[in-house]
């Protein structure tokens, strides 16, 4: 095997702006929850750091990367034996296999940490570590192996995901819904209207995630190449141009353009470029970025229609913004920035791309809706997954971690003192 | 002696201590309030949720005076707080009972 230095390096630092990422993700949520369960916020996406960093070298890996199954890999890597082998199909890689581990590790973490924003405020702390442990192995393994692996089914048809917008964010996104038919709604919700506490929080965890983005976009080239350039450069276009369709969307619908709504379409943007940002060139980046700032800001109205609480809205941003991503290549892909990849509507390709990204979509958002389903419904029947109501007026900070964010909490965490009602236009 | 009470705008409050140390006034109490009377509060937006904020920041002023002073006190924290425009506050007195200096242990007046 030849190992380059400058990729072996760059995948490296990659591995580390993922892992900055899900603290990032952490006050990118715990800024809008309210001031009483910030910590629960914060505690649930640490915990998660660490069940999926040790559960992850363990053999979950293995199941993820190794083998040439069609549905899942196999134990050959159970525990990084054989490390020293390249996962199945990666044999032509110029950096080492345990890097490639390694970042792939970080993937995994975020993308269950990503789930704890619908479900915030009312998650027993214990039963979302079990829930997380689980659903690592029967949802992300499987789907991370369809999709990354070579041997994976969704991979064979021709499905194009540069860097998990299908696996990483359309699966948590479904899943996320899953998870919040299963719990309920939040005791006051939407009645009582809760307002995020730290605006703030809120814009430096999504410029913690703009940043390690780079990492997760950018080091799926899994070189220092041309081709990581395309990534790097498309994922900073789009997610600019997304944050300037969601303010433009909210100046005309609600009269102001909003720090919130900065954050959140430069969120919109980074997740819809993620699966395209390998395959499409930087005019298309624009276009998909605008379109993801656009639609996720509509989108996130869709739990007051359908009267889901998906608190933070991770179904609004993360499924839509992941689907939308995928479904889009199936227009801008161009074999210009990536031999690899393939043409889409757009540069001559017909239908064919869009159809096999719409499989790998649904497949996705079936298969992980399901089974998340099954295995919330059984943790809830058993373990129990909601606080009770005594732990959710208190907040999560005080009834499941002894602890409190701040000392002061008359303004920030309780509605009642600051006079707060609601009404949804 | 009574208690002067006045609920005024954060931001008047400096104008007011002044004129009243001005006036002669040795010390008061200042704290953060919030509520409403005619102004009522106003609105913001998070994600397309419009939310109504009914009580507005606010501070409260308490001074406690010789009751042959009450009068003119008050004038000066009128004077001092008034903008003109809606949401300036109130100012109201309440009679006291006793008043003891916890260092010295003096009441009445003489702990003013």
């Amino acid at each position: 095997m030849h190992f380059d230095t400058g990729d072996t390096a760059w995948i490296l630092v990659a591995a580390a702006l993922v892992l900055l990422m899900t603290p990032g993700l952490a006050f990118f949520y715990g800024g809008m929850v309210r001031g009483k369960n910030v910590l629960g916020m914060l505690a649930q996406n640490y915990v998660t750091m660490g069940i999926v960093s040790v559960l992850w070298i363990t053999g979950v890996y293995s199941l993820a990367f190794s083998g040439k199954g069609k549905f899942i890999g196999d134990f050959h890597q159970f525990g990084l034996n054989h490390i020293w082998q390249q996962a199945t199909g990666f044999e032509s890689l110029t950096i080492p296999p345990l890097v490639f581990c390694a970042f792939q590790l970080m993937f995994a973490i975020i993308t269950p940490a990503l789930i704890t924003g619908a479900s915030a405020d009312r998650l027993k702390f214990g039963s979302w570590a079990v829930f997380t442990g689980i659903w690592l192995v029967i949802v992300y393994a499987p789907i991370a192996h369809w999709v990354f692996s070579p041997s994976g089914w969704l991979y064979k048809l021709g499905a194009l995901d540069f860097a998990g917008g299908t696996v990483v964010h359309a699966n948590a996104g479904a899943a996320a819904l899953a998870l919040i038919l299963v719990i309920g709604k939040r005791r006051g919700w939407p009645k009582e209207r809760m307002r995020p506490h730290n605006l703030p929080f809120v814009l430096l965890g999504a410029g913690l995630l703009w940043f390690g983005w780079f990492g997760f976009n950018a080091g799926s080239a899994l070189g220092a190449n041309t081709l990581s350039a395309f990534a790097f450069v498309n994922t900073n276009t789009a997610t600019g141009a997304a944050l300037l369709g969601w303010l433009i969307t909210e100046k005309f619908r609600d009269g102001h353009a909003t720090t919130l709504g900065a954050a959140s379409g430069a969120v919109a943007g980074l997740v819809a470029i993620t699966p395209a940002c390998g395959f499409v060139s930087p005019m298309g980046s624009i276009a998909i970025g605008f379109a993801a700032g656009i639609i996720c800001c509509l989108a996130t109205g869709l739990k007051n229609i359908f009267k889901f609480d998906d608190a933070l809205d991770v179904v609004g941003v993360h499924l839509v913004g992941g689907v939308l991503g995928a479904l889009l290549i199936g227009f801008f892909g161009t074999k210009v920035v990536n031999g690899a990849g393939a043409n889409g509507f757009f540069y001559n390709g017909g239908w064919t791309l869009l159809g096999h990204e719409a499989v790998a979509v649904g497949a996705t958002v079936g298969y992980s809706f399901v089974v998340t389903y099954l295995l919330a419904l059984i943790l809830h029947k058993t373990i129990g997954l909601r606080v009770n109501e005594d732990a959710e007026y208190a907040g999560l900070d005080l009834s499941q971690h002894a602890e409190s964010a701040y000392e002061n909490l008359t303004y920030s965490s309780t509605s009642s003192l600051t006079g707060l009602t609601g009404v949804q236009k | 002696m009574k208690l002067i009470t006045a609920i005024i705008k954060p931001f008047k409050l400096d104008d007011v201590k002044s004129a009243l140390e001005a006036y002669g006034i040795t010390g008061m109490t200042v704290s953060e309030a919030s509520g409403f009377g005619r102004q009522r509060g106003h609105t913001e937006v998070y994600r397309g949720a419009e939310y109504t904020v009914d009580l507005v920041p606010k501070v409260r002023l308490e001074v406690l005076v010789d009751s042959k002073e009450a009068d003119a006190v008050i004038d000066t924290i009128v004077k001092a707080a008034s903008t003109g425009s809606i949401g300036d506050g109130k100012v109201w007195s309440t009679p006291v009972d006793s008043i003891v200096r916890v260092r010295t242990g003096e009441r009445g007046v003489d702990a003013i």
